[in-house]
């Protein structure tokens, strides 16, 4: 009982994470049609940020938590953005109206070229921080298994429920979210009705990109270490469940990655880690069998 | 675009350098963090360390860069409209043009196989040449094999290397287990291949487009971690060792002993090349036939109803086809091959581990394939030459390779969306190709 | 009407969550006929047709088709490819699918893939060449070519279908079902896009068929030229009901159609206007 809760609550933190990443690769499957490869590269240069971020402000003297997890959550969200910008405008925009694996193969190159660009420049090796947020709460005991419920997880999640709420407010709400969704049901009405229809892609990408930063930066403080390779790994997972939730829906991604959090969690505690991988592909591939868009996605009703 | 490219006519001087500038303080952002800051261990504990020379060298180089690429851009694009506009004046000679276009790739292929050919012979001595072209050949494989599925079917599979590495697997077992022979094995495995192949095709019939290709991707991780964690079975990361290497119709490629080998029974002096060009000419013989199995397929039924497939799946309902079939043949088939391939590559290796079938081999053989053009199988053969041979120039400077590798998929990608050679030569034709129309 | 119906339609409601787009509908095809099932945009024509083909499952009903040798088949317990295989029961389609990038040639090809594929017995013929595929292929190129010089389109043969002007692309996709052998033809909007030559033309294809060949047509049209000219029957919807059913005569005059096409008052001018003399 103890040990579920724990990995209940373990479960959660990790599917957060996938969620706020699955988000990107949900927005921008949603308005451009494809998959971004690389988007799970964008979130490992965040997390290089956040490294040298903190290893800065370490070595200035700022002491304070508080105030060093916000400065680095703001100038990782700013440059990470620049660098979803910049995916954007070189790599897809060039291919727009062409087929539809052009822009899928470009993105496979841009994430090689970002995963060895950052090897090149920051070392290929584990880059460990001194652990900035230790301690939590004990809830409870038994069979002498505490469970616990440290500060990094109620920051990770009360972060990412603050995120997704002025975030369905951004898209249901504001004139921003009416282009985003407008461009997503037909771009070329909306871009005969005035709206810059480049602009609200660059701005989607970048919107995600910054999610992906916070994930980025949220990640550095749970687990303390960062390498070139996390960005694949990560992507992989927060594609599947944006697969799992429904490509196109902001809840679905949220929801595919608690799921996805929650079997890892699971899995790894009661069976076998090292086939925590297979579960979830397996779980996905069962999913898709039943509902082929996914839990959330609207079923594509076959157009004759 | 932004609105100085798109403004009419050519950009007067101050707005290339507002562009230039605009550029190079994008370069500056992005070179930040990544250029201008690091962090180095230092005694068990991070520093950071900074880089300003090479920052300002960067963003130097993406102003004046940017300046110089525009200018030539410029250049190049009134030229072909002029260009555009002579030869549209001289009216359209685009259908010939296209004739004599096929006459040429013909005429390449047969140049290429005709190099194929002599390879081994002009670099006899240079085990470097003959073992990279081995390489490429086993690429070329890899990339007609999904090239049923993905170009002609146009069923998107991320996960390839998941038959390849059955294939592999399936060799190096039956090999060091059971001491099957090379040739026993190789239908054998093919026949494994092809049911995983079903195995993945049957729960994903109902998926379309990014689905599935996400599923695929899943299935290549399932099996490759299966290969990492199951290491009763496959020997786990250590991978199997000692794979008996194929032989000359029974005759080994080994020292002269008391049985007669390749060497002694034609009375040749032993010498280890013999093994790597025998080796070479295997996969080619393996290559060429799966080039003509999968030529004549695509002639055939199935190879329209995969096409037809991939250009309307209800339409192709509509016609009676039973459109299960068709994909799960278009799966088992491409699998097969990808399995063949994969039986070679552990007869070649002699040694095999799941760090051979990675992602990143999935992700290479789809980028062969398309960026050869969709279909195209003469298309597979040169974007294997490149995307090949591009890391083994590029051995010099080995740290920059795969970076230059990424860069090259995204520029050949943005130069040709649709592949290097991406016309479709029809199956069959009502008027004699050259005649008639 | 003496003879039996090649097509029984009856009580077929089709639901989409709320929404009713077949209400309760029944209706006889009568066999070596062209029938004609029109209505406003959004009556249930093409959901209608989507349901006889076997693309959807219609929520209540039957669809029983009498096959000449292979007696009542139910449609609508059938998928969408037995439909055209066992029923031969073959549609085109409003927006027009064609394999663009494949020639007309091989589109024609393409739907004759069964009796191919089935002579190619798995490939195997196929890839030795033997006598029986190639003779099979032989076949399979003459129906091909027959249909294309019938329909004035081979001098277009070789090229890419998708390629090709709008109205020949609506022929070629009816040559293309006629290659499937056909005893009904479903055709959803075969005249849009035709300007009049081409619809004329269309006119004189659809007797050609009904009358010589034997097959039997239904019809979704919009063009009334079309319409009222080739139909031997008509039957009109209105949001997923039958409001009217008879010869084109009768339904000229039908005031429930009048009413339906025109709205309720003073109707009777410019229904002329818009069905014709």
């Amino acid at each position: 009982m103890a040990l579920a809760l724990q990995q209940l609550i373990n479960g959660l933190t990790l599917g957060a994470v996938y969620g706020l990443i699955a988000i990107g690769y949900t927005m921008v499957y949603g308005i451009i049609g494809m998959i971004n490869f690389a988007h799970g590269d964008i979130y490992m240069v965040s997390a290089f940020i956040a490294v040298s971020g903190f290893t800065l402000l370490a070595g200035l003297g700022v002491g304070s938590v508080p105030l060093a997890l916000v400065t680095v959550l703001l100038v990782s969200v700013l440059f990470t953005s620049v660098y979803g910008w910049a995916v954007e405008r070189t790599a897809y925009r060039p291919l727009r109206g062409s087929t539809r694996l052009a822009p899928l193969i470009s993105a496979i190159g841009m994430s090689i070229f970002l995963q060895n660009m950052v090897q090149l420049t920051q070392g290929a090796r584990v880059k460990p921080i001194p652990p900035m947020l230790t301690g939590g709460i004990d809830l409870f005991s038994s069979d002498g298994f505490t469970v616990r419920l440290a500060y990094s997880q109620i920051l990770i999640v009360v972060v990412t429920v603050a995120l997704m709420s002025g975030f369905t407010w951004l898209i249901t709400k504001t004139s921003f979210g009416r282009q985003q969704r407008s461009c997503e049901q037909d771009r070329t009405m909306t871009a005969l009705l005035g709206i810059d229809v480049d602009r609200t892609i660059s701005l989607t990408f970048m919107l995600g990109a910054a999610l992906a930063a916070v994930a980025g930066v949220m990640v550095t403080v749970y687990y303390g270490v960062v390498d070139f390779y996390i960005g694949f790994v990560a992507g992989i997972k927060a594609f599947t469940a944006a697969v799992l939730g429904g490509v196109g829906s902001l809840p679905g991604a949220m929801l595919g990655g608690l799921i996805i959090g929650l079997i890892e969690a699971f899995w790894s505690a009661y069976l076998a880690a090292e086939y925590k991988d297979v579960a979830t592909f397996s779980i996905l591939i069962l999913v898709l069998m039943f509902r082929p868009s996914g839990l959330l996605g609207r079923p594509e009703v076959e157009k004759v | 675009m932004s609105a100085l490219v798109s403004a009419a006519g050519a950009p007067t001087p101050a707005e290339r350098f507002r562009d230039a500038v605009g550029v190079a303080l994008v370069a500056l952002l992005l070179g930040v963090p990544m250029i201008g800051l690091t962090t180095v261990d230092q005694g068990g504990a991070l520093r950071v360390a900074t880089r300003w020379p090479t920052l300002l060298a960067f963003v130097a180089t993406a102003f004046f860069g940017r300046l110089v690429l525009r200018f030539v851009f410029d250049r190049l694009k009134k030229r072909r409209t002029a260009l555009e506009r002579a030869s549209g004046a001289a009216g359209a000679g685009s259908h010939s043009a296209s004739k004599s276009h096929g006459k040429i790739l013909v005429l390449v292929g047969w140049l290429a196989l005709g190099i194929a050919l002599a390879l081994p012979v002009v670099y006899a001595d240079n085990r470097y040449v003959v073992d990279t072209a081995t390489t490429v050949l086993i690429y070329v494989m890899l990339g007609w094999g999904l090239n049923v599925v993905v170009g002609l079917a146009g069923l998107l599979d991320l996960g390839y290397v998941a038959f390849y590495a059955v294939g592999a697997y399936s060799y190096a077992l039956l090999s060091t287990q059971f001491g099957w022979g090379f040739w026993q094995a190789l239908p054998v495995a093919g026949a494994i291949t092809a049911s995983f192949g079903l195995i993945l095709g049957w729960p994903t019939l109902r998926l379309r487009g990014d689905y599935l290709a996400i599923v695929t991707l899943g299935f290549g991780e399932i099996i490759r971690v299966i290969l990492v964690n199951w290491t009763a079975f496959s020997g786990g990361p250590n991978g199997i060792a000692s794979i008996p290497r194929p032989s000359f119709f029974g005759l080994p490629f080994k020292p002269p002993g008391d049985t007669p080998t390749f060497a002694s029974f034609f009375g040749l002096e032993y010498s280890p090349a013999q093994r790597i060009v025998f080796l070479y000419y295997l996969i080619l013989a393996l290559a060429l036939l799966t080039n003509l199995f999968v030529t004549r397929l695509r002639r055939l039924p199935v190879g329209r109803a995969w096409e037809a497939m991939r250009e309307d799946e209800i339409a192709c309902k509509a016609m009676g086809m039973n459109v299960t079939n068709v994909k799960l043949s278009a799966f088992a088939l491409g699998a097969m091959l990808g399995g063949f391939a994969g039986v070679f590559f552990a007869a070649r290796q002699g040694f095999i581990s799941p760090e051979s079938f990675t992602f990143n081999e999935s992700a290479i053989i789809l980028a062969i394939v398309v960026l050869g053009g969709m279909g195209s199988q003469l298309g597979v053969v040169l974007a294997s030459l490149v995307l090949v041979l591009l890391p083994e120039l590029g051995r010099d400077f080995a740290e920059y390779r795969m970076l230059l590798f990424g860069t090259a998929m995204i520029l050949i990608m943005i130069w040709k969306p649709a592949g290097i050679l991406s016309q479709r030569e029809p199956t069959l034709r009502y008027a004699a190709p050259g005649g008639g129309a | 009407m003496s003879h039996e119906p090649i097509l029984s339609v009856e009580r077929l409601s089709m639901r989409f969550g709320g929404l009713t787009a077949i209400d309760d509908l029944s209706l006889d095809v009568p066999a070596g006929k062209i029938t004609a099932v029109i209505g406003p945009n959004g009556a249930g024509k093409t959901t209608f047709f989507n349901c006889l083909t076997g693309f959807y499952k219609p929520t209540v009903g039957s669809v029983r088709l009498n096959h000449p040798q292979r007696g009542t088949l139910r449609l609508e317990t059938l998928a969408s490819y037995q439909v055209a295989r066992t029923a031969q029961v073959v549609r085109t389609f409003q927006n027009i699918r064609l394999f663009p990038r494949m020639t007309v040639l091989e589109n024609l090809i393409v739907a004759q893939h069964n009796r191919l594929q089935a002579a190619s017995a798995f490939s195997i013929a196929g890839l030795l060449g033997l006598p029986s595929y190639c003779q099979a292929e032989a076949r399979a190129m003459d129906k091909a070519v027959g249909w294309l010089k019938r329909l004035n389109l081979i001098d277009k043969a070789d090229n890419a279908a998708g390629d090709l002007p709008y109205g020949t692309q609506r022929r070629i996709e009816i040559a293309r079902a006629l290659c499937v052998d056909p005893i009904l033809l479903c055709l959803d909007e075969p005249a849009a896009g035709l300007n009049p030559r081409e619809s004329a033309e269309l006119n004189d294809l659809l007797m050609h068929l009904a009358n010589d060949e034997g097959i039997s047509i239904l019809l979704i049209e919009h063009d009334m030229s079309v319409v009222m000219r080739v139909s031997d029957h008509i039957c009109v919807l209105n949001y997923g009901r039958k409001i009217a059913e008879g010869s084109p005569l009768e339904i000229r005059n039908d005031r429930n159609v009048i009413k339906a096409y025109l709205g309720e008052e003073d109707a009777d001018e410019e229904l002329h206007a818009e069905v014709g003399p």
